[in-house]
């Protein structure tokens, strides 16, 4: 059994219409913490204490926010600069988050196809996250698939409750360590392994 | 010496009230049902305590009628009444009239003479105001579709009694019996040996004059009042205004509670409203109450026993009637749902009027003292019986309709009916309420500085004059059922008063505070308000951001610093609570309040390292590793 540390970053929930159902069903969960932290720190006074406690008490780190030009909101990037700091994240010494798990959840407006070389954005979303994903390596930890809800703006509510399903049985499956996290590095969202 | 009498009488009235209107709520009778009793105890058919005097007392809290009427008016804006003129008239009208024919022809079957018939039918035709608002205030039906209904009625009823009265000498005079005798008419009203077209003059100037002093003076006149801050100057004009009018409406004969009506109305938009009400509250109840208390004493229970048959057969007969029409009226105006029954049930009893309208028949000759006796008595018990018709409707039939019609609709809530209380609206509630308002909340502000509310209703905010530590205040605003308290005011001991009423009265209504020092805020923490500002921290800890900046701080620095101070400020605030709490005993000087407290927060200070806290984008590490790397 491990546990799971959601790090939410969403500064409009109440406009949201994906988050707000995944967050709903997410603090159902057992073993999963649920940390909001534009809730927490509207003034972005982030207690770095706290945030490095909390990190050091879970198994399994969850970035989930939705995808603001490329990348996410400003208060996850402050997080990064605040909390995983040198000598605890990251360094010679800097081993308190070595061995661990981190997976990007991420919301974006734009359909799977626009992520591409031929599509309006150029890139791929696994290339976009690459910052996620070397902060991650950095700090000594592995760097899941990640999972991506495409065309936020024009999703249909079944199509939201499927992914609200898919998440928690992802998120189940991680805890109870049923995921064989060793063979995931060749697929290139983890939703594909639900569909 | 003082009056001996008069004291053991008021000892009775008020001890018989005290004891059996506690009883009466507690099994569920009503307060009304709860003072008849006590009037029936008290009269001369039971214990004997009084007697001749009753009719005297009645004829003095009638004047209670006169008061509700007075508040009722406070709750009804000009535009809420004009919404209502197709009940008052269509709704009301029709139940005079159509009762009145119906009894009329009822009382022709029992033998009266046309001419009398006519004057029971409409003197029986109206329902008693005191008894039903009582009721519906108690219940919180005021709002509800079938107390909007019976209180339009009810109005209607009340403009009618000026043309019953007229027509009752008019009726005794066409039966040929005696013809009314001058002195008698001329004692009601002195005004009626004028001229028609005069009297119309002198009603129209009358009603003028009213709505002049409502609309106009009086506002002038409460400010200054109230900026001298005497409370029992501003009740004792309060009171003169409505015994003012009250006698000037009985002067040219028409219903002096009409008359405070009018005047309640035109001040319902007047600041000074929650003021005025909590004013007039107590003596208005206590009135009613010896109102209620002398009907329950002046039931002529000898008569009662001579034929209890027939009186009995009388009274069911008559609320039947009522209850009947009522029914298909309360259809035909679209109640539905179980509110047709509400309605009909209210409305079922005679009036307190009867008592006025029958002795002035008796006085004109159109009844003998039998049949007045008799239509009394009638009257007396439909209204004694009507509380427990109310308690037959809740407990029998509205249960039995909700099973075999859907449930019964709740009323809609609306946004004010769960109101954001301010108190206290000075510099600093200001900030909070234009905040709000900023942000298409409505919010109730309660200040009571009349100085503030001249200046601030000029820029459109709602506001009320009135003093937040007198419950009836905050039970007028709402309190009940209010989203949010926000004790903005600067009167800090009175905030802690109002803490402590709604933690004992409330407990779930949500409290935030303005607290003016550490010690302060700790009085709230006790009492278990948990979101307290210190009043000055924010803006002085802003200012010494920009000192920061002067003193060559970049923006962000000194902005982080003032943040950061900020947060270590409620740490530090926890803290000393924890060990204020482990003392709150400890007697401390006005005079030294602030230097204890300095001292306290100082030798806290001490013992945390604030710079500590920000090390963001702190490199010194990074360097330190780097460079060992290199050698």
């Amino acid at each position: 059994m491990k546990k799971i540390l959601i790090l939410f970053a969403h500064p409009t929930l109440e406009k949201s219409r994906i988050n707000i159902k995944l967050t709903t069903a997410v603090k159902k969960l057992s073993d999963v913490t649920f940390n909001n932290l534009y809730e927490s720190y509207p003034d972005f006074y982030i207690d770095v204490v706290r945030e490095q406690q909390m990190l050091m008490m879970h198994d399994i780190i969850v970035w989930q926010h939705p995808f603001y030009w490329y990348s996410s909101p400003a208060l996850l990037k402050e997080w990064f600069d605040l909390v995983l700091q040198h000598g605890f994240a990251y360094g010679e010494k800097g081993r308190a988050l070595e061995g661990k798990t981190v997976l990007s959840v991420v919301s974006t407006g734009g359909r799977r196809e626009v992520y591409s070389r031929e599509g309006r954005n150029h890139y791929s979303l696994n290339q976009f996250l690459v910052p996620f994903k070397q902060s991650a390596n950095l700090c000594r930890m592995d760097y899941l698939p990640p999972y991506i809800i495409h065309g936020s703006h024009t999703i249909t509510d079944v199509e939201i409750d499927q992914h609200v399903e898919q998440y928690i049985q992802l998120l189940t499956d991680l805890r109870d360590e049923k995921l064989e996290t060793s063979s995931l590095a060749t697929i290139e969202y983890l939703n594909d392994l639900y569909e | 010496m003082y009056n001996q009498d008069f004291f053991f009488q008021a000892l009775i009235y008020l001890a018989a009230a005290v004891i059996s209107v506690p009883i009466a709520k507690k099994i569920g009778l009503g307060s009304v049902l709860g003072y008849l009793l006590a009037g029936v105890i008290i009269g001369p058919f039971a214990i004997g305590l009084v007697g001749k005097e009753a009719d005297k007392v009645m004829h003095f809290a009638e004047f209670g009628v006169v008061l509700m009427l007075f508040v009722i008016g406070l709750e009804l804006k000009p535009s809420l009444l004009w919404s209502m003129r197709k009940n008052i008239f269509g709704l009301g009208g029709l139940q005079v009239l159509i009762t009145a024919l119906v009894i009329t022809a009822v009382a022709l079957l029992f033998n009266f003479q046309l001419n009398r018939a006519i004057g029971i039918g409409l003197i029986m035709a109206l329902s008693s105001t005191a008894i039903v608002l009582q009721t519906l205030t108690e219940k919180g039906l005021l709002k509800n579709i079938a107390g909007k209904s019976a209180f339009s009625v009810l109005l209607f009823q009340d403009i009618a009694v000026v043309p019953i009265l007229a027509l009752i000498p008019l009726l005794a005079s066409v039966g040929g019996v005696i013809h009314v005798e001058d002195s008698t008419l001329n004692n009601i009203t002195p005004f009626a040996t004028f001229p028609g077209w005069v009297q119309l003059l002198i009603i129209v100037g009358a009603i003028t004059f009213i709505i002049f002093i409502g609309r106009i003076v009086a506002r002038h006149i409460f400010r200054l009042v109230a900026e001298t801050k005497l409370q029992e100057v501003f009740t004792a004009l309060t009171l003169l205004l409505v015994i003012g009018i009250a006698i000037a409406m009985a002067q040219i004969g028409l219903s002096p509670a009409l008359g405070t009506f009018i005047a309640g109305v035109l001040l319902a938009d007047n600041e000074y409203r929650h003021q005025l009400e909590t004013t007039i509250d107590p003596f208005k109840g206590l009135l009613l109450g010896l109102f209620f208390i002398s009907v329950g004493s002046s039931i002529n229970f000898g008569l009662f026993v001579e034929e209890p048959i027939m009186i009995v057969g009388f009274v069911v007969l008559l609320i039947l009637i009522k209850f009947v029409v009522l029914l298909g009226l309360g259809r035909m105006f679209r109640l539905r749902k179980g509110y047709e029954f509400l309605f009909a049930f209210l409305l079922a009893q005679s009036s307190e009027f009867a008592f006025v309208l029958i002795s002035f028949s008796q006085q004109s000759r159109l009844f003998d003292e039998r049949t007045a006796g008799l239509l009394l008595l009638v009257a007396t018990l439909s209204m004694a019986v009507s509380p427990l018709l109310l308690i037959f409707n809740e407990k029998a039939i509205s249960p039995l309709l909700s099973k075999f019609q859907n449930k019964i609709e709740y009323d809609k809530v609306e946004a004010s009916d769960k109101p954001i209380i301010l108190a206290g609206f000075g510099r600093f509630g200001l900030v909070i309420g234009r905040l709000l308002l900023a942000n298409n909340f409505k919010v109730t502000i309660i200040d009571s500085n009349p100085s503030n509310i001249e200046i601030l209703r000029k820029f459109g905010f709602k506001l009320f004059y009135g003093d937040v530590t007198r419950p009836q205040v905050l039970e007028q605003a709402g309190i009940k059922n209010a989203r949010l308290v926000i004790l903005s005011m600067a009167e800090y001991e009175d905030a802690l008063k109002v803490a402590d009423y709604l933690k004992k009265n409330y407990p779930s209504v949500k409290i935030l505070a303005r607290a003016k020092d550490i010690y302060h805020a700790f009085e709230f923490f006790k009492r278990h308000v948990k979101i307290v500002q210190l009043e000055m921290f924010d803006s002085a800890n802003n200012l010494g951001r920009e000192a920061l900046t002067h003193l060559g701080f970049s923006n962000y620095e000194a902005y982080r610093a003032a943040r950061t101070f900020k947060h270590h400020e409620k740490q530090v605030l926890t803290d000393l609570y924890d060990h204020w709490r482990e003392d709150p005993n400890r007697f401390m000087q006005e005079s030294k309040r602030f230097s204890e407290q300095l001292s306290e927060v100082l030798q806290a200070e001490k013992d945390y390292s604030i710079h500590e806290a920000d090390c963001a984008w702190d490199v010194e590490s990074i360097r330190a590793e780097e460079a060992g790397n290199e050698e």
